[in-house]
């Protein structure tokens, strides 16, 4: 193949990526911007999302679309129900203490991936696209679901902005996100809001789980670089925009897809990684910039 | 109205920190003399407590300089402004409070050499009376102990400059006495810098007083020279 | 801290001899697993020095362990360095990795620290792999026999890497404890109690934190070279997150910012999650249990709540 259709080709591969860590690292954002709590078990929400789909596809019957669409739906609800209990009866009772939640939610992300282990096996099983639809270009042809995922994460972001921007809930989440204590003086359900956006982050990245799984087979140990990725977005882009989450999903993305047609991508990632703790070092205000 | 003085111990230069639009500190000429009990006085936000932590390297200012016996310490942090002899002790008190009483007082006496920690940790508890408590955890102690104990940990450090804010705060009556005494009982080996609200014992206790009014100095002077200053009356005695 | 000084050394000179008397009682299969145990606690002895009494809570202390494990095993392997001088360069790799680490992710605090910690553990990880030619990568590499003596005793052997184990283990405790005794020990602990408060006692708390984090690396430095040459394997394995997260939970488990905490934890920690492997593949599913369970109920893990209820003068 020639070097344009070839860059095209990463491209297009890179902006799957993209959309589908937009999601999740919204997710992560939004978490840590309203509660100040670093999810580290948001790989794992990540990974139910995959296998309720599959759960659900293998259950619905019909053809794979009203599996899909059944999954789109139930998955996320689920993974947030999840969440929101945990929400309760752990996070709560820490008091949001920052260090001590991402202690309790490494032990969260052993006990929900080993739970799956136990009751999901540790095979990888392909869920179908709910619809074939190759695009014929010029030079290759290209798989028409990929273009949708891009198409629903945009759709599902503007619609999170949407939320955030222009209705009372998201007024809501964002006072409390500024300021809890006076959130409270003002009669806003702190604990409910908490609540409600642990359970919402989890749910994003469970749909970004949905919507990889015709992609990716579904595996109990496919969190970890969804989590990772995240991380680097949502710590690139600053911590609570989702402006800033989407450029760096979009930056990461596309040089991922990119630059792991050049180099291995064990050394991309190498780099990736070192880049976040440097600019964790070096430019801390973007992130936390108080001592979190 | 500032006296020239041969060798002040600290003498700033133009002093600035601005938060924002609030001019904390601004410009200002300070100067202490070695040996003498100098009062910080001024209304509330006044920048009284922000000029401190510039003396003592909490915070770093914007220009102006510090000078600690003719050494330029504007940009040295203030652990290592702590080692060249000035003590800080804090507004709110601020000790160790998992630790024992002696822990806390021998981790100030530690910093200055590992050598007869235990008898100069126990030193310093005596002079300030509270011996017998060593064993006990500093944050069971009452409110006035702990003051004692954060003012124990400035002496401790055995520094040149003792810069006490608002020490009495929350001390009783017969507390102050002893506190007076205390004070006294430091000069001339150690120069003292006290911010302090308890205009009573400003004026029985300080040699020297300064009024700070929006961070710029507006009057200096003895004790006398201070209660007689107009300008002073109307900014904030007679408030 | 300072004070009940003979009590304090009997209680760990009895605990020692206990652990050193075990190998006359224990069956062999018993003895080994004491052996990786004491191994295992060495590390996390040095994790609560950083943790535990200063305050550093790192989520990539397995970068320090994997450093020590491959500086004593390459050379091991490539140029048939023995046991003596392969502990030597895994001790003094481990503390030097932590330096590197530590001047870095020490200008960070909190959250942002164990982020930075937990980034660069990955960097490492993924750098084992890259190199695999070198490393093995996942499937690691055996140590050839020949490099795995001291003083002419094969550490292959049962009794030898018994004592070697122990020997390791009792200069890490009796160290830990005279460190944490020490004035030092104090100013580490000064660190996680108020560091502001020991700021403005001269102290600067960049330095402290600093020699605290390379004194741990020197630990789990000495941990790693010590399991790759008692138990003969390297693999990349150990720089993964869950070697992070092991000595934290040992750690949790028998009491952050105890002399014997790490052990305890250790021990128990050992011997449960080979319980549950018995009974299920996903037995990692009790270190996650665990470590909600601790952090919920008992934060000051077993030795913590003694020393707060019974003991204080446990150190």
């Amino acid at each position: 193949m020639a070097f344009g259709p070839f860059l095209l080709l990463a491209l297009m591969e890179g902006l799957v990526t993209a959309a589908v860590l937009a999601l999740a690292a919204a997710g992560l954002s939004l978490v840590f911007g309203v509660m100040r709590v670093v999810n580290v078990a948001h790989g794992e929400f990540y990974m139910l999302g995959a296998i309720l789909a599959w759960v659900v596809a293998s259950v619905v019957p019909g053809p794979p679309a009203v599996g899909f669409v059944a999954a789109l739906v139930i998955a996320p609800v689920l993974v947030g129900a999840l969440a929101a209990a945990a929400d309760g009866l752990i996070l709560k009772r820490l008091h949001y203490d920052p260090e001590a939640t991402i202690v309790a939610t490494i032990g969260l992300l052993y006990m929900i991936q080993q739970a799956t282990l136990s009751l999901y096996g540790p095979n990888a099983n392909p869920v179908p696209a709910p619809f074939e639809w190759r695009i014929q270009l010029p030079w290759f042809g290209y798989s028409g679901y990929k273009l949708f995922v891009v198409l629903a994460a945009g759709v599902v972001l503007l619609a999170l902005w949407i939320f955030m921007r222009r209705t009372k809930a998201g007024l809501i989440m964002r006072a409390t996100q500024v300021d809890r204590t006076t959130a409270r003086s003002f009669g806003i359900n702190v604990d409910l809001v908490y609540m409600g956006t642990f359970a919402l982050g989890a749910g994003l990245a469970a749909l970004a789980g949905v919507l990889i799984v015709p992609i990716q087979q579904a595996q109990y140990l496919m969190g970890g670089d969804p989590l990772l990725l995240s991380f680097i977005v949502v710590i690139i882009g600053g911590l609570g925009s989702l402006r800033g989450t989407l450029i760096a999903a979009l930056v990461i993305g596309l040089s991922d897809g990119t630059i792991s047609m050049f180099f291995t991508p064990t050394l991309a990632k190498i780099i990736a990684t070192l880049l976040v703790a440097m600019v964790l070092v070096f430019r801390p205000q973007g992130l936390f910039g108080a001592r979190a | 109205m500032a006296a020239v003085i041969e060798s002040p111990l600290i003498e700033t230069k133009g002093l600035t920190l601005h938060f924002g639009g609030l001019r904390a500190v601004d410009g200002v000429d300070f100067s202490l003399r070695p040996g003498e009990i100098h009062a910080l006085i001024g209304p509330n936000g006044a920048g009284k407590t922000t000029f401190v932590s510039l003396l003592s390297g909490r915070r770093l200012p914007q220009s102006g300089s510090i000078r600690l016996a003719g050494e330029d310490i504007t940009r040295l942090p203030a652990h290592a402004r702590v080692r060249k002899g000035i003590a800080y002790t804090f507004q709110i008190t601020s000790i160790f409070p998992r630790l024992s009483v002696f822990d806390n007082v021998a981790l100030a006496v530690q910093s200055r050499g590992a050598r007869g920690v235990t008898v100069k940790t126990r030193a310093a508890l005596a002079r300030v009376g509270l011996e017998g408590l060593e064993g006990q955890e500093a944050q069971t102690l009452s409110y006035g102990h702990q003051r004692l104990l954060e003012l124990a940990m400035g002496l401790a450090l055995a520094p040149r400059l003792l810069i006490l804010d608002e020490p009495t705060q929350g001390l009783a009556a017969s507390e102050i006495e002893g506190f007076k005494a205390l004070v006294r009982s430091l000069v001339p080996q150690t120069t003292v810098l006290l911010i302090e609200h308890n205009m009573d014992l400003v004026m029985d206790l300080a040699t020297r007083i300064t009024v700070l009014n929006f961070g710029r100095i507006l009057a200096t002077g003895s004790p006398a020279e201070i209660r007689a200053d107009k300008a002073v009356q109307e900014a904030y005695l007679g408030a | 801290m300072t004070g009940g000084g003979a009590r304090i050394w009997a209680l760990h000179a009895a605990v020692l001899v206990v652990v050193f008397a075990a190998q006359y009682w224990l069956s062999p299969y018993h003895a080994t697993n004491l052996a990786r145990i004491m191994v295992l606690a060495v590390f996390a002895m040095g994790y609560n020095l950083a943790f535990g009494y200063t305050g550093l809570l790192s989520l990539g202390h397995a970068l320090l362990l994997a450093a020590g494990m491959y500086a004593a095993s390459i050379p091991a392997q490539l140029w048939g360095w023995t046991a003596g001088p392969a502990l030597i360069a895994g001790i003094a790799a481990g503390g030097l990795m932590a330096g590197a680490v530590g001047l870095l992710a020490l200008r960070t605090a909190g959250v942002s620290f164990m982020i930075v910690t937990l980034m660069f553990a990955q960097a490492g990880f993924l750098t084992i792999l890259y190199f695999a030619p070198v490393t093995g990568g996942d499937d690691g590499f055996a140590l050839p026999a020949a490099s795995r003596t001291i003083l002419g005793f094969s550490l292959a052997t049962d009794t030898p890497r018994f004592l070697a184990a122990f020997g390791l283990f009792a200069s890490g405790l009796l160290a830990s404890l005279a460190l944490v005794r020490s004035s030092f020990g104090r100013t580490m602990v000064a660190m996680r109690e108020n560091e502001e408060r020991s700021r403005m006692l001269g102290y600067n708390p960049f330095t402290v934190k600093l020699a605290a984090l390379v004194i741990s690396g020197l630990y789990a430095g000495g941990a790693g070279a010590a399991w790759a040459l008692l138990f003969g394997y390297a693999g990349a394995s150990f720089a993964s997150i869950q070697y992070s997260i092991l000595p934290m939970l040992y750690v949790l488990l028998g009491g952050a910012g105890t002399v014997l905490g790490p052990f305890l934890g250790a021990v128990l920690m050992f011997y449960l999650i080979e319980f549950a492997s018995d009974l299920t593949s996903a037995y990692l599913f009790i270190v996650g249990l665990a470590l909600v369970i601790l952090v919920l109920f008992a934060p000051k893990g077993i030795l913590g709540t003694i020393r707060e209820r019974w003991a204080r003068w446990l150190p």
